[in-house]
């Protein structure tokens, strides 16, 4: 059983406005899925409506075989759909290592009783959130910084602590909005590697949303346009970078630059 | 090892606190003894009131509400079946109620786990929806269990209170139970429960997005503290031993406000500080609403004069210092020791 996420027809409404229209999209085991689309297009929209922060209008969302539309978000993380956000969310007032044991507390076998006693497993169960917490942030390059606050890290070192972060879900899928965002040639290019190697080697599928085409282009398996919350194309890198409809979508935009760009790397 | 050496200071200065006490108790007044007890009792209700608005951010109003259920809780389960039949002198008490009497630490653990079971039911509504609703209802629910504990007579005696409770509450209730809670919160806030607890605090989309059911942590949290409030609210009933619906009114919720804002609102041990720090100084401030002779003038004294001075107290630590004595950090005994090393280190030079 390799698909993971299977969306059929996902729409979302925003008062009158429709934000999303239709959208259908299968990601796999091992797949790196890409989902592009200009400003406002309705990418975040979707992950969104994925993950349980906002109720789809129409539609449904199968995750493993189950259909998980419309489950609170909490309950489809614990499943195994781990994300980031576009607009940086970490705890911010709480040390990096903190924010990453966090995410491991669906995972705690320890009652809340055990917890205040510290009895029972819940001294195993600590030592073994915390030395998975130090592996995730040596893995993201944080390890000397986990005792910092969070807000005090850097702007590129904060999207790696929230990757770190979706990563102690232990997620099967892992959805991630705009991870490359303020990041460098260098940092991105460093990043599109750990994402494959991540991929492999957790055998896990991804989501991928980013404006970098470079980027985008060099990791997906396959890609997804959105424009105006329409869905335009869908293929392979190759195939969609000659879409005329993607091309004009874009128009405007420095797509044909970034494709450019790639052509040549 | 810093673990078991952690764990050994930690047993000496509380050997070292009950040692005090056992000094204070055979050789301190009687006024003395009743300040110290009134400490404990602050720092129990600072140290869980500052879990649920300080360490979970939810911003709730219902200390002195809970401190009134569980006052009457516990009271309603240690007078004696006698002593019912006395003061229930307009309608008789509800059976089986008027025959039950218990211990008095069986009635601690019935208040708190009552006023637990009122801060479920009040979380139900407030929690399943977003916003900052619990402030207004924890609020309202104050002026509403007045209004119950009047009418309801054959449960609660009305407005006539209830009379003759023993004073069980002493100095080894009173700490006990306050090293107790401290040991209890500080348990909690450094499991995986308190962290979620941070986390909902700090982003709680974030939270929700790594799994954490925000609903089930902060209502976890809310009974936690209700629970302590509540069997503070028992000592306080068999300290004073007279108990009436009005007694509890929201100044003891102002006091708490003033002692977490200024301990550092999340920080465990600035509420243990600012509640020391605030219940002493306001009996030591009682002669400011006493008459005295001030160099040949006659002072006449202002009643309320130390809620005033308490009131701007806050207002300046809210304007000048926001973050108060502690900020969000904790005492450590690796951060103690250092700082005393440092100290030495200059001396030495
Ligand atoms: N909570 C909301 N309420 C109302 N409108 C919204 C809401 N969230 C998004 N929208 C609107 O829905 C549309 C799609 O927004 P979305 O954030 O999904 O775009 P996007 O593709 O992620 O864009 P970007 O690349 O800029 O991040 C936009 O027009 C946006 O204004
Ligand atoms: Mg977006």
């Amino acid at each position: 059983m390799d698909l993971l996420l299977d969306i059929n027809g996902l729409s979302v409404f925003f008062g009158g406005v429709q934000a999303l229209n239709k959208l259908s999209l299968q990601i796999r085991k091992g797949e790196i899925i890409g989902l592009i689309g200009p400003n406002g297009a309705g990418k975040t929209t979707a992950f969104n409506a994925i993950t349980g922060r906002i109720h789809p209008s129409e539609g449904s969302v199968f995750f493993c075989g189950k259909e998980i539309t419309g489950w609170p978000a909490p309950r489809i993380a614990r499943n195994g759909i781990a994300r980031t956000f576009q607009n940086i969310k970490l705890y911010e007032d709480l040390s990096v290592i903190e924010n990453v044991m966090i995410a491991a507390h669906s995972s705690i076998s320890y009652s809340f009783i055990e917890a205040i006693l510290g009895v029972g497993r819940y001294s195993r169960d600590e030592a073994r959130i915390k030395s998975r917490a130090y592996e995730l942030l040596e893995l993201m390059n944080l390890g000397e910084l986990a005792s910092e606050q969070a807000n005090s890290l850097p702007y590129g070192s904060q999207r790696k602590l929230e990757i770190a972060r979706a990563l102690a879900l232990n997620p099967r899928l892992l959805l991630l909005d705009e991870p490359v965002a303020g990041m460098n040639p260098t940092e991105t290019r460093e990043f599109g590697q750990f994402l494959l190697t991540l991929r492999d080697n957790l055998s896990i599928g991804v989501g991928l949303i980013d404006h970098d085409m470079s980027f985008v282009m060099e990791v997906c398996d396959m890609i997804r346009v959105i424009d105006h919350g329409i869905p335009i194309a869908w293929g392979t890198p190759s195939v969609v970078r000659n879409d005329p409809k993607v091309i004009s979508a874009y128009l405007g935009t420095d797509f044909n630059g970034a494709m450019d760009n790639h052509a040549t790397n | 090892m810093a673990v078991s050496r952690d764990r050994l200071l930690t047993v000496f200065s509380l050997f070292i606190l009950f040692s005090f006490l056992a000094y204070a108790d055979s050789n301190f007044s009687h006024y003395t003894l009743r300040i110290l007890q009134n400490i404990a009792i602050f720092i129990t209700l600072a140290v869980s009131y500052n879990l649920i608005n300080g360490i979970a951010g939810q911003f709730s109003l219902g200390p002195n509400a809970f401190l009134a259920v569980g006052a009457y809780a516990s009271a309603i389960f240690t007078l004696s079946p006698e002593e019912k039949l006395r003061s229930f002198i307009i309608e008789p008490m509800l059976w089986p109620l008027s025959v039950i009497s218990v211990p008095f630490a069986a009635s601690l653990l019935i208040a708190g786990i009552v006023t637990a079971l009122v801060a479920i039911l009040m979380a139900m509504p407030v929690f399943r929806v977003r916003g900052d609703y619990l402030a207004i209802v924890s609020l309202g629910f104050g002026e509403v269990f007045q209004v119950l504990a009047n009418n309801s007579m054959s449960i609660t005696n009305g407005s006539l209170g209830l009379k003759g409770l023993q004073p069980y509450t002493n100095l080894w209730w009173s700490w006990g139970i306050c090293v107790f809670t401290v040991f209890c919160t500080l348990r909690l806030v450094n499991s995986s429960y308190g962290r979620a607890m941070k986390a909902v605090r700090e982003d709680e989309t974030a939270a929700e997005a790594m799994g954490i059911n925000a609903f089930r942590i902060k209502t976890l949290a809310f009974a936690f503290s209700a629970f302590f409030q509540g069997v503070a609210g028992g000592l306080l009933a068999h300290l004073i031993t007279t108990i009436s619906p009005s007694l509890f009114t929201f100044m003891f919720t102002f006091n708490l406000l003033i002692i977490i804002v200024i301990g550092g609102l999340g920080s465990t041990t600035g509420s243990i500080i600012a509640a020391v720090l605030i219940t002493w100084g306001g009996e030591a401030l009682r002669f400011f609403e006493e008459p005295a002779n001030l160099f040949g003038f006659q002072y006449e004294g202002i009643p309320g004069m130390r809620m005033v001075l308490f009131s701007v107290i806050l207002i300046l630590v809210m304007l000048f210092a926001r973050s108060g004595i502690m900020g969000r950090s904790e005492f450590s005994w690796e951060g103690a020791l250092g700082w005393i090393k440092n100290k030495l280190s200059v001396m030495k030079v």
